[in-house]
């Protein structure tokens, strides 16, 4: 089950999209939104997706991670628009028969996701100001692009 | 007879659609043109997608693509910026 989602993430159904009675472990993601950003306070982020891209490249990565690891099931959830702090952003939900696999799985999918999905964040600042987040265009032009 | 123009959809997204000041446009450009005459057209709006050329990518039909990827009639073509989801 992946999504891109306007409205917040239920972190439950995520995890209970991947249960099953041959799962021996479900490892879980949740990224949240931080109210602090290189020094400066963040009182609000907003997402935006290129939907239909993004839902086609969550479903690429999960495939890969199930060719290098024996999975049962994958869920990917993105939220997008107004995001409040501490709300969950992204939730990654992992399952296998041995925790391993599920670990491993699931930090390569958020590894995965940050590099390739046309997914953007943008921080509004305590001071009125905001802007597109992470690598600047220069800062991204120095480094080798996935 | 061979079709000498074609149109593309151009889309953009983030600061890209920021900057531009669209998000979404018809395009008529000759056949057979790479993938990067989308940031041409964008620097001959506005110079300074010029020095946001080298991380800009390029997205064909949900799929990334190099910058001389051929464009064919009916393709929509997606100009990203640097991504930061999670």
């Amino acid at each position: 089950m992946n999504d891109i989602s306007a409205s917040p993430i239920d972190v439950l159904a995520v995890v209970d999209s991947v249960k099953s009675p041959a799962v021996g472990a479900i490892d879980v993601f949740i990224g949240t939104t931080r109210n602090h950003s290189k020094g400066r306070e963040v009182t609000s982020l907003e997402y935006e997706a290129y939907v239909p891209m993004a839902l086609k490249n969550m479903t690429e990565i999960a495939d890969t991670a199930r060719q290098l690891w024996n999975l049962h099931e994958v869920s990917i959830v993105h939220r997008i628009g107004k995001v409040a702090i501490g709300e969950p952003s992204i939730v990654i939900a992992v399952s296998s028969s041995h925790r391993d696999e599920a670990f491993r799985a699931c930090r390569f999918l958020i590894d995965q996701l940050k590099l390739r999905v046309p997914i953007w964040k943008r921080e509004y600042f305590a001071d009125g100001t905001f802007e597109w987040s992470l690598q600047t265009h220069e800062q991204f032009a120095a480094t080798e692009k996935p | 007879m061979k079709k000498r123009s074609i149109t593309i959809r151009l889309k953009l997204f983030s600061s890209a659609r920021e900057l531009a000041g669209f998000d979404e446009r018809l395009l008529e450009v000759p056949s057979n043109s790479p993938s990067d005459a989308v940031i041409n057209y964008l620097t001959r709006q506005n110079p300074q997608f010029e020095r946001w050329r080298p991380s800009l990518r390029i997205a064909v039909n949900l799929q990334y693509v190099d910058s001389q990827h051929p464009l064919q009639d009916g393709d929509e073509v997606a100009v990203l910026p640097p991504v930061s989801g999670g």
